[in-house]
């Protein structure tokens, strides 16, 4: 058996203005080749306007089992959101 | 279905991680490739999304038949693009499939040496054009049947594999049933084709959504997990269901004499096709299924060249690149 051909991640920008979107993977020789592949699998009904290609061993990811502490800081700071405060009608939008 | 008779692998897991893991598929939180999951969870869905994605690809075969034989330039076009959408779907399936611990690589292999299987389908012929028409009618309509419930499956990756999938499979049926719509308001000749075209395929796709719910001994496990999520009879009688009234407006006869409305249940009694004649097809023993592997053969090893020397070019490319560096 020959030696595979890499994984690539790709990412969207599906109209103009907006982010780039993870939408799946594929395997190609090289990024000029991977872009032309997702070209003609994940573009085929002008879902895009953009590509972006990662080789996907290039992404570091965080670790599912560290949900709970990574994410906690978040969770206990309820004032970083504006409803926290409560602000007087009289004075408008705010 | 595209994946039939996918058995349940066993698990031995920790009890208290699987009774876990259970909360959650039962709360429709979605299982990520990097989460914990029983082994038998992901061997069963590694069976099961391999399987579908070896008949998305082999599923190609029937109809790249009939492309250059397609009666007009915009029908070649139409079916072209269609078949490049199968194309995509495996992919997307393999995709999902690989984050799961398995190499696309090795996903092929074991269809070409026969460890793995594809949907009973497409080991029959497509012998005119009508046939064409009918496999996106019924063919698609069957796999659509199954697909559209597994968008909602467990599994992350292979619920939004579905999703892309069903966006582009209403095009897939709609051509095929424009195509026998053309056919059975034609000549007489081409409506006895469009007849007959229904008659060959009609069981074939009845046995697409796999054996009875009696004698499918793998379901209850896969039905737990949320991969599989209704049983074979629930779709196989809604695709009757919904099929009926679509062959009455061709004016074009299901190939059942037992075919008769039931009040009670609100739907269509029909008979089931030859069991044997299944079992026989999954065994290896269809009309086609020796071309078809064939096929695929021979693809994977007249590619060989090109994929190595693709490789080859951008390893050189990359090695120019970090010398220049
Ligand atoms: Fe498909
Ligand atoms: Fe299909
Ligand atoms: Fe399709």
């Amino acid at each position: 058996m020959s030696k595979e051909w890499p994984l690539w991640e790709i990412f969207i920008r599906g109209q103009h203005g907006l982010s780039h979107r993870h939408v799946g993977s594929l395997h190609a020789p090289d990024a000029e080749m991977a872009i032309k592949n997702a070209r003609d699998v994940y573009t085929r009904r002008n879902e895009g306007v953009s590509i972006w290609v990662v080789e996907a061993n290039n992404i570091a990811a965080s670790s599912p089992s560290e949900k709970g502490p990574l994410y906690e800081p978040s969770e206990s700071k309820i004032y970083r959101h504006p409803t926290f405060f409560d602000i007087p009608d009289e004075i408008g939008h705010m | 279905m595209y994946a039939q008779m996918v058995k349940s692998e066993a698990t031995q897991d920790d009890p208290e991680k699987l009774a876990a893991f259970q909360e959650k598929i039962d709360a429709n939180i979605k299982v990520e490739p990097r989460d914990w999951m029983p082994e038998g969870y992901r061997k069963t869905l590694i069976r099961q999304i391999g399987q579908h994605a070896h008949s998305e690809i082999v599923g190609q075969l029937p109809e790249g038949n009939w492309i250059t034989r397609a009666p007009t330039l915009e029908r070649k076009m139409i079916l072209l693009a269609k078949v490049q959408d199968e194309a995509g779907h495996g992919l997307y399936l393999y995709a999902a499939a690989e984050t799961l611990g398995v190499s696309r690589d090795e996903l092929t292999e074991m269809l070409l040496d026969g460890r793995m299987k594809y949907s009973s389908i497409f080991n029959y012929p497509t012998l005119n054009w009508a046939d064409i028409g009918a496999v996106g009618w019924l063919v698609d309509g069957a796999a659509i049947m199954n697909q559209v419930p597994l968008q909602r499956t467990s599994y992350g990756p292979y619920s939004r594999a579905m999703i892309r999938i069903c966006k582009e499979e209403s095009f897939h049926q709609r051509q095929g049933y424009d195509i026998m719509m053309k056919m059975a308001q034609g000549t007489e000749a081409q409506k006895k084709m469009a007849q007959d075209a229904l008659n060959r395929l009609w069981y074939p796709s009845l046995m697409m959504f796999g054996p009875s719910d009696a004698a499918s001994v793998h379901s209850e496990q896969s039905m737990g997990w949320k991969i599989k999520i209704n049983s074979n009879d629930e779709l196989r009688q809604k695709f009757v269901d919904q099929t009926v009234p679509q062959a009455k407006y061709l004016g074009l006869t299901i190939p059942d004499d037992n075919l008769t409305w039931n009040e009670d249940k609100g739907g269509w009694d029909y008979s089931d096709p030859d069991w044997t004649e299944f079992f026989d097809v999954l065994k290896g023993n269809g009309p086609c299924n020796t071309d078809r592997m064939e096929a695929r053969n021979k693809a994977w090893d007249d590619g060989a060249w090109v994929r190595d020397g693709l490789l080859a070019h951008a390893e050189k490319k990359r090695a120019a690149k970090t010398a220049a560096e």
